[in-house]
């Protein structure tokens, strides 16, 4: 339930921890590369596609990410999970490859691959040793425009997804009930839709489903090559036409805009499923970060509201943790065994805040909700101290330069930039921004954006459990 | 030095110089600096000089192989309440856990305690701003030297973790690596499971006694990568060990081996639930094993391989049974589990089973195919420099060479070792280590 920065793993690790709602992409506890590093810059091929590169020679090796700017935000009902399923079969072959074959030349280079879908985007990534960087590019090339397999492997495969929502989401009630809560915060916007798609879509897709999206999405105007680490710019780029630039260019689709309307009034709902400890979640509807050079109204929002959610729960001991789990609160007791807020920042689609808790033994989910609301409203009431404005910029400060520890990161975030539409300085202008970020501007977004107007409350009732 | 590292960051060309650094030269051999500083403690230096930053990792042996069995997971609750603040020392006012929690966030810097099967490990990560350096290492020294052990705040954790072990009953996973770890490791304490019963026998005496017999600065391991020099580094452990000089040097009794299985055992526990899981094991190998290589090689080509190992060949890719299964070895200071995990739909967990047991016998049987070795080699040694190509892997190689008393060179002769493993070497050596007709099989909420 913490902000667990989930880009989804399709593959492997984790496919958004089925809080379809918590941060994707970059969240505030990401914050960006310092100005003292080395820098990124960014091409497009001859063909539309983007190339970034970020040269970091502090080792022999290298993070090769391909994105494609397509994720479950681009599908549409029926189909849900199509993005994720065809993410599983870019790994099943080419007409030159046979299934499985591009995980085997990937490990014979001493490299590691995978992928993963997310709400906004696709991408498929492999850390390799430095002088592997163009097999890794050509095979990546020759996947992205080729990808090609049999009826009979779909139908293995989809065997496996099954297997996969079954693990992430059927198993675990808390996912389950992010999953429906989800579904209810949106109506028109697909984020609506779980990434890895409700059962009865992924059972229903056929192969053809998969390569028309595929045929539809994947062209070079609506990909991005992002590589950091051991590498000469220009040579990389050499590399990167050589490879990625013969790929034919095609428009890409247009996209309806799905827009979700105002909410007007609570939404509440309860999902009862055989736990011990129940789950209150408060989700609110709040502006995103656009990223514009100038920086609108709703984005000078988005900047407060990411301290805000550092404030209430960005360090052990932040207001949440004191309130309701350690019980310093205004109910005099413990209210909580844990806490938290999160807040998306950006995405292509809409951001929440959202806050949630476990309540302790004894206290009612409602209590528990009213706490965290309280805790909100205090800060709206009373604002927030110059200390802990303080305290949350210098552990952002402090996070760039940890962040510089890891080659395969600094890719990852150029790319979930780039998914959102923002260019590779994003990172510098964002920390920039967040720094100027005042106390006053944090106690102004706790009072306009938390009514009840805009709230949609889940509660995760425990059913008898198993024996 | 903060100058000049700033500084060479914004130029490239000096940058090129300054940062050929250690991880670079590493090709050829990764410079570990060792030495007994004077509080007795083993002291493993990495200067990596191209990011203002330090990790420092202190090893001792206070892992939960030390827990008495009526107190299981004192260790772990040990660990989890050094954050509960720091006692006033002279000079010094007390901290609680919030204005302790403060102050790290305040210097952008992170200290943690955590405790596993074999090791009990204090971490710190700062910044190398001489001011801010100096005032994180102080903070820490203090937080070694005087932990406040407040009663209310392990009152409060413990109800937590109660109340979490209740909800994790409901769930397959908790149920089936229960029942694996009793199986396999019996009356060892690898096996021991915390419970209601153990986490209320355990008060915040016991937890400071914990820590005084175990933390101890004779059998400290302290490994530092960073941007700081060998003096900076002694003077650092200095600051860390003299606090442990009150905590003497008791000897700690031998733990038992874990003892092989004389038959198969096969669990089969009911529960509804969306998914069955499965594990499939038996008591592995040591770190210390002289096999290591082989079985590490070997188990890779069985099931640790990501997307090209045989298990995932045969249960995922050819038969769609599972989304993820792995297999692997804990070697540790005793034997830890060889084991195979897997979750698959309730019906299917039968044909799992069967599948995955062939998968075993047969490679114990016979080994892996030469085209196999050789596609491992491949990977292991020429993916070898993404094993230390950050401060991050370097730290918890440099620990794992130093809690294991492998020599300085492990990691310069690694790629020999893997070179050097035969298809006969895999053969004999899972031969010796693994019973497929010995081993453990739980299977939680399959359906007939």
């Amino acid at each position: 339930m913490k902000r667990t920065l989930n880009l989804p793993d399709g593959r492997h690790a984790a496919l958004s921890i089925a809080l379809a709602f918590a941060a994707f992409g970059s969240s505030a506890q990401s914050p960006t590369p310092s100005p003292a590093t080395p820098v990124a810059q960014s091409f497009t091929l001859s063909n539309g596609m983007t190339l970034i590169v970020r040269p970091d020679r502090r080792a022999p090796t290298v993070a090769h990410m391909l994105w494609v700017r397509v994720g479950s935000i681009d599908e549409v009902d029926g189909t849900s999970g199509v993005a994720h399923v065809l993410e599983h079969m870019m790994f099943k072959g080419t007409p030159d490859l046979k299934p499985g074959e591009f995980s085997r030349r990937i490990a014979a280079l001493g490299g590691r691959d995978n992928a993963f879908t997310s709400r906004d985007a696709t991408a498929y990534h492999q850390q390799v040793p430095a002088q592997a960087l163009e097999a890794v590019m050509k095979l990546e090339a020759d996947r992205f425009a080729r990808n090609q397999w049999s009826d009979d492997e779909f139908k293995r495969e989809i065997e496996v997804v099954k297997e996969e929502r079954r693990q992430r989401t059927e198993e675990s009630p808390r996912a389950r009930m992010f999953e429906a809560m989800n579904a209810m915060v949106y109506q028109a916007s697909p984020y609506r839709r779980p990434i890895i798609g409700w059962m009865s879509d992924i059972e229903s897709l056929t192969p053809n489903d998969a390569r028309e999206f595929h045929q539809r999405w994947y062209t070079p105007a609506n990909a991005a090559v992002v590589i950091a680490g051991d590498v000469d710019v220009e040579k990389t780029r050499a590399l990167a036409e050589k490879h990625f630039g013969p790929i034919p260019a095609r428009a890409v689709p247009a996209r309806k805009p799905r827009e979700e309307p105002p909410q007007s009034g609570p939404r509440r709902m309860e999902y009862r499923a055989v736990a011990d400890q129940a789950v209150v979640a408060l989700a609110y509807k709040v502006p995103r970060w656009s990223g514009a050079a100038e920086g609108d109204a709703a984005s000078q929002d988005a900047l407060a509201l990411t301290v805000l959610s550092a404030v209430l729960d960005g360090y052990a001991g932040a207001r949440l943790d004191r309130a309701l789990v350690q019980g310093q609160g205004t109910a005099g007791k413990r209210i909580a065994d844990s806490a938290g807020a999160s807040y998306g920042l950006m995405g292509r689609g809409p951001q929440l805040f959202s806050l949630s808790a476990v309540p302790a033994r004894g206290v009612t989910p409602e209590m528990a909700a009213a706490a965290l609301k309280s805790e909100v409203e205090r800060i709206a009431r009373e604002g927030i101290s110059e200390d802990e404005l303080r305290r949350v910029k210098t552990q952002w400060t402090a996070g760039e330069v940890y962040k510089l520890d890891s080659v395969f990161n600094q890719a990852q975030e150029l790319g979930s930039y780039w998914a959102n539409g923002l260019d590779i300085h994003t990172g510098d202008r964002l920390m920039g921004r967040l720094k100027a970020v005042t106390a006053a501007q944090v106690q102004s977004v706790a009072q306009r954006y938390f009514s009840d107007q805009q709230l949609t409350t889940a509660v995760l009732v425990p059913q008898g459990g198993q024996k | 030095m903060k100058a000049v590292l700033r500084i060479s960051f914004r130029s490239t060309a000096v940058l090129a110089v300054l940062l050929a650094s250690v991880i670079h030269n590493a090709q050829a051999a990764i410079p570990i600096e060792h030495w007994t500083h004077a509080s007795g403690a083993r002291v493993y230096l990495v200067a990596s000089p191209s990011i203002p930053m330090l990790d420092v990792q202190l090893d001792f042996d206070g892992g939960s192989r030390r827990d008495p069995a009526a107190q299981a997971g004192l260790a772990n609750a040990t660990a989890g309440l050094l954050s509960g603040g720091v006692a006033a020392q002279p000079g010094l006012p007390a901290l609680d856990e919030n204005l302790l929690s403060e102050a790290w966030v305040d210097l952008g810097a992170q200290f943690g305690a955590q405790a596993s099967a074999d090791r009990f490990t204090l971490s710190l990560r700062t910044l190398t701003e001489p001011d801010l350096l100096q005032r994180a290492v102080a903070l820490a020294a203090r937080q070694i030297a005087a932990p406040a052990w407040p009663q209310a705040v392990w009152q409060r954790d413990r109800e937590r973790l109660l109340a979490s072990l209740k909800e994790a009953e409901n769930r397959p996973g908790t149920q089936a690596g229960r029942a694996f770890a009793r199986a396999v490791y019996g009356q060892h304490p690898y096996g021991f499971q915390p419970d209601a019963a153990t986490f209320n026998a355990i008060n915040v005496a016991d937890m400071q006694a914990f820590y005084r017999r175990h933390v101890v600065a004779c059998r400290a391991q302290v490994t530092l990568v960073g941007a700081i020099d060998r003096a900076q580094a002694d003077a650092i452990v200095g600051r860390f060990m003299a606090p442990l000089k009150s905590h003497g040097c008791e000897p700690l009794p031998a733990v038992p081996q874990v003892r092989a299985l004389e038959r198969a055992i096969d669990e089969r526990l009911p529960f509804a639930a969306a998914q069955a899981q499965v594990s499939i094991g038996q008591p592995g190998i040591a770190r210390n094993d002289p096999d290591f290589f082989p079985l590490f090689v070997g188990n890779y080509i069985l099931g640790g391989g990501g997307f090209v190992s045989r298990l995932t060949t045969e249960v995922r890719e050819k038969r769609g049974l599972t989304y993820s299964v792995f297999s692997y070895f804990a070697p540790g200071r005793h034997a830890g589990a060889f084991q195979i995990g897997l979750t698959t739909r309730p019906d299917q967990a039968a044909q799992a089973v069967e599948v995955s047991r062939n998968v075993v016998k047969q490679f114990v049987e016979q080994g892996p195919t030469e085209a196999e070795l050789v596609a491992a080699k491949a990977f292991l040694v020429n993916g070898f420099s993404l094993r230390i190509d950050s401060n991050r892997k370097l730290l918890d190689n440099v620990a794992n060479i130093g809690w294991n008393g492998l020599p300085l060179d492990y990691l310069d002769t690694w790629t020999q070792q893997i070179e050097r493993v035969s298809v006969a070497d895999i053969r004999r050596s899972f031969a010796r280590v693994l019973q497929p007709d010995r081993m453990v099989t739980v299977v939680v909420g399959a359906q007939p």
